[in-house]
């Protein structure tokens, strides 16, 4: 019988695989919004298993929540992508240091 | 055991999907390989009795974002060749940095419990009532409970989708558009002379 425990383990291994995309691509600001989406999918997937083996509809709502973050966050993203392509005609992010911060 | 089954499969697809997103030559390909984790994620939440959440990451996520990533890879014309430069060299870091991570998370995992995770009380407020639908019972909560929290996502959404279009919206010279407020300004005395000039004179404007 499928339990909690392996909903919470393949979670996990998913957030990794999110962390990992993020380091394996510094370079490219697409795959690391991508690899930032797979994260908060690990996140959301938590939040419904404990919701579903708990009876309790708080955990669907806050997932609705992460969703609903998770999208504007990718339409900015992307929106700050685009302009920055315009400006300087690449996407390369580890050169990101204009404002010497 | 078909649920079994199920968990396993849509476990196993959607692990794999999530690898080969990040590891994608193609970024094109990352972005379909990331639409095949979601749908195998929203199966996983249709095997725990979430219906609404996981229609919803199907709509939201397959049918918005995937493609607004799809739009943003496709229309940019970017060299992909040159942002892999560092992914050799990055590797044996991001791996050796996932390992401590994951085997952090299992001995998390692995010190809380001895037997089962052991699962909280569940909120009173928060369980479905008996013979109610999962839509049913999220609406019901959504709307009383958590309506500000709503209304909050609501504006959160408003915030982004101002912020993208202004971001994004620029205006572009040579293009003759119309200029409303100039229009109904205008008045018949500055916008029109009668003249009556001489035979074969002309009319110098």
């Amino acid at each position: 019988m499928i339990g909690i425990e392996h909903y919470v383990v393949v979670s996990s291994i998913l957030f990794v695989l999110g962390v990992l995309g993020i380091f394996l691509n510094r370079k490219n600001v697409i795959v690391i919004l991508m690899a930032i989406e797979l994260i908060l999918l690990a996140v959301n997937i938590n939040l419904v298993a404990f919701s579903a083996f708990l009876h309790d509809l708080t955990g669907q709502i806050f997932a609705m929540f992460v969703l609903t973050v998770a999208a504007g966050e990718a339409a900015i993203g992307l929106a700050i992508l685009v302009i920055y392509f315009r400006g300087r005609g690449t996407i390369a992010v580890d050169d990101v240091n204009h404002m010497k911060g | 055991m078909i649920h079994v089954l199920a968990f396993y499969l849509f476990a196993g697809l959607m692990l794999l999907a999530g690898l080969l997103t990040i590891t994608a030559r193609n970024p094109v390909h990352a972005v379909l390989w990331l639409i095949v984790a979601f749908f195998n994620a929203a199966g996983l939440m249709v095997l725990l009795g979430a219906e609404f959440v996981a229609m919803l990451l199907v709509i939201v996520y397959v049918g918005a974002v995937a493609v607004l990533f799809l739009f943003v890879v496709m229309m940019l014309d970017i060299d992909f060749a040159t942002l892999r430069a560092g992914f050799i060299r990055n590797f044996p870091l991001g791996v050796l940095i996932a390992l401590v991570l994951l085997g952090e998370l299992v001995i998390g995992i692995g010190a809380e419990r001895a037997g089962a995770i052991r699962l909280g009380l569940p909120d009173v407020a928060g369980q479905a009532p008996e013979g109610m639908s999962n839509i049913a019972a999220i609406g019901a909560l959504l709307y009383s409970r958590y309506l500000f929290l709503f209304e909050a996502a609501g504006l959160i959404l408003l915030v982004a989708m101002i912020g993208a279009i202004v971001l994004t919206h620029r205006q572009r010279g040579g293009v003759r558009g119309q200029n409303i407020s100039k229009q109904v300004a205008r008045r018949p005395e500055e916008a029109t002379v009668n003249l009556r000039p001489e035979v074969g004179a002309g009319v110098k404007l």
